[in-house]
């Protein structure tokens, strides 16, 4: 093979026997490119040797970190490769070595564009080991911040689809609506991006009084700028030729490499965790999940403008649904002692020791919890043995599938065209590797 | 920081003190133009590269100081900006890249994992990008804030003014992988 020999590795012996790693060829499916047929022999182009070309790993259409190796005939791809690994920070391996507690900072940073979505699938598998049930208002503002992340995770994909295929003024249009939404984040948990909010038990912080009519402010210029987005793009002449039918993916292919979310939804299947296995108050809310029918980065891109319509939905269903209550169990097993009593009293300054010193106590066993993040199924895998810290915590991140999904679906399109679906697949460094 | 040529000998020639007096003219001329153009070649990796975004776009406008043309091509920047974590595998991929560029050259490292490799203290992250190449600037924040990134930039263009700027430098420029400056 082409590739082979340029320090990517060899066959691996210990794959299945039967499998693409064992060396058998891969299997054809009917979403594959082929290189266009040409009428006569005078328009073939020349027979040329092929050309190896090393896409990243600084690159920026490769989004910072992966690292592509492309053999190209002409400008067809004939073969690609995928070199990651560039951002591995040792996530599982770090979690380990601290309190449940202080492992939300470190989800935080999995997805960085939607970080309160992990934030809340790491503290559902610990609620599942405790058998925690949590309070209603806490349950609310969990899926309200988590809503507002996905719209933001949504606006940078196709910001930065736009600016990749030339339209610099998507891209303006996008960060400005994140930015606002970014406001109100700070507002309610401190931080920009990387937010930190939920807590094992509740969320951090109440609302501000004010928030809520803010928020609606917000998700009204928000839906403004989107709709502006809308114009600029969907009809657009180029932007269309140039998503339609590349990076196609059937049906039946995505369910095989194991896609979920928006990029399995593009292709026909109308999987949604949120519907099929609803978690906090999911099942309390009004919303459609949008299903297309190519699978081509088109239908991805249609698949993320309209969740952003439904996110938008929830978002306003929760401020008015939501109830003044309690923001975290009132228990000192797992939530920290309001400060008075630590101060105040020897049950609260022991229960604050001992939660700070060696964490909450989960008891052992192993549970799997899985929510649907702005890419798709994010699975956390927490063991724990009793003790304060993570025995074995494992991820299964969303993005991974459609990564290695990759080289498959970009195999005879054009070299231009890895572009768009390496955009489209929304490839997430931090959760990817790890 | 004052430039080397302030410190003149207290004797000095006519001649040395006319050209003394044309250096310094340069220096501060060039150090004025290249603070107020500088052609970024942004590292982005990880998290930081959100902030980026936001700094680079409309509501913070990195524009403003002549900084808003991003080069992916390290031969035609002149700052290196490494935003966000650097790991093993990664590093020596930065240095070929910072060893690319042409002098001058200055770098940014942008939020704390590139400073000091933050709270991914572990196997796989290095910490810090000093331990490859030489950094002009920390901006700490994990990952800071638009406001504090512009403060590191103007730190940055501060400190290029205050530098000597020469219009030809003959003398052969250490690199790292001479220099010495390699982490064993």
């Amino acid at each position: 093979m082409a590739t082979d020999s340029h320090g990517m590795g060899g066959r691996d012996p210990q794959a299945t026997p039967g499998s693409f790693g064992a060396g058998e060829p891969a299997r054809p499916f009917e979403g594959q490119h082929h290189a266009r047929g040409y009428e006569g022999a005078l328009d073939a182009p020349l027979k040329g040797r092929q050309m190896v070309v090393n896409l990243g790993p600084s690159h920026p259409a490769m989004h910072g970190v992966t690292r592509a190796v492309v053999a190209l005939e002409g400008e067809t791809i004939v073969e690609m490769k995928l070199d990651i690994g560039f951002l591995h920070r040792g996530f599982e391996k770090s979690c380990e070595n601290v309190t449940w507690g202080q492992c939300f900072p470190y989800t935080d940073r999995l997805n960085y564009v939607s970080s309160i979505l992990n934030n809340v699938g790491f503290a559902l598998v610990v609620e599942k080991l405790c058998k925690m049930e949590v309070p209603l208002r806490a349950r609310y503002l969990r899926v309200l911040t988590g809503e507002l992340h996905r719209i933001c995770d949504h606006l940078t994909l196709v910001a930065a689809m736009g600016l990749e295929l030339g339209a610099m003024t998507v891209f303006l249009y996008g960060i400005e609506a994140r930015d606002l939404i970014w406001d109100r984040l700070t507002e309610i948990c401190g931080a920009r991006l990387t937010s930190n909010y939920v807590r094992v038990g509740g969320v951090s912080r109440d609302c501000p009084d004010d928030w809520p009519a803010k928020v609606e402010q917000t998700l009204a210029r928000v839906a403004e700028l989107r709709e502006t987005i809308d114009k600029l793009l969907t009809r657009n002449r180029i932007f269309m030729d140039r998503t339609r039918g590349t990076g196609v993916i059937s049906r039946e292919d995505a369910l095989d490499f194991g896609f979920t979310g928006p990029c399995l939804r593009a292709s026909g299947e109308p999987y949604d965790i949120r519907k099929a296995a609803p978690y906090l108050v999911y099942d309390q809310l009004d919303f459609d999940v949008p299903v297309g029918k190519n699978g081509d980065n088109f239908d991805r891109y249609l698949m993320r403008m309209e969740e952003m319509r439904q996110s938008d939905r929830i978002v306003r269903q929760c401020l008015r649904q939501m109830e003044p209550g309690d923001i975290v169990v009132q228990d000192f097993r797992y939530v920290l002692p309001p400060k008075p009593q630590v101060y105040g009293t020897i049950e609260g300054l022991m229960a604050h020791f001992k939660l700070v010193m060696e964490g909450i106590k989960v008891p052992a066993g192993e549970a799997y919890s899985y929510t649907e993040a702005a890419n798709g199924e994010l699975g956390f895998y927490a063991v724990s043995d009793g003790g304060g810290r993570a025995y074995k915590l494992g991820l299964r991140a969303p993005g991974w599938p459609m990564v290695a999904a990759l080289p498959h679906m970009t195999k005879g399109a054009l070299l231009a065209d890895l572009v768009p679906t390496y955009d489209s697949i929304n490839m997430i460094g931090g959760e990817v590797e790890q | 920081m004052a430039s080397d040529l302030d410190t003149t000998p207290v004797i000095a020639t006519r001649r040395e003190e006319a050209t003394g007096f044309f250096q310094r003219m340069v220096s501060k001329g060039l150090g004025w133009a290249r603070k107020n153009s500088l052609w970024q070649y942004p590292y982005v990796t990880a998290c930081c590269g959100m902030e980026y975004m936001s700094v680079s776009s409309a509501r913070y406008d990195i524009a403003r100081f002549g900084a808003e043309v991003p080069r992916f091509s390290p031969r035609q920047a002149d700052l290196l900006l490494v935003v966000g974590t650097i790991n093993c595998k990664q590093a020596p991929i930065l240095k070929r890249v910072y060893e690319q560029m042409s002098e001058p050259k200055w770098v940014i490292a942008f939020g704390v994992c590139a400073s000091s490799g933050g709270f991914y203290d572990n196997y796989a992250t290095m910490q810090g990008i000093d331990r490859v190449i030489p950094v002009d600037v920390y901006i700490p924040g994990c990952p800071p804030r638009p406001e504090q990134v512009l403060d590191g930039l103007m730190l940055l263009q501060r400190k290029i003014q205050d530098q000597q700027h020469k219009l030809i430098d003959r003398a052969q420029v250490p690199t790292l992988a001479q220099g010495g400056g390699e982490r064993r």
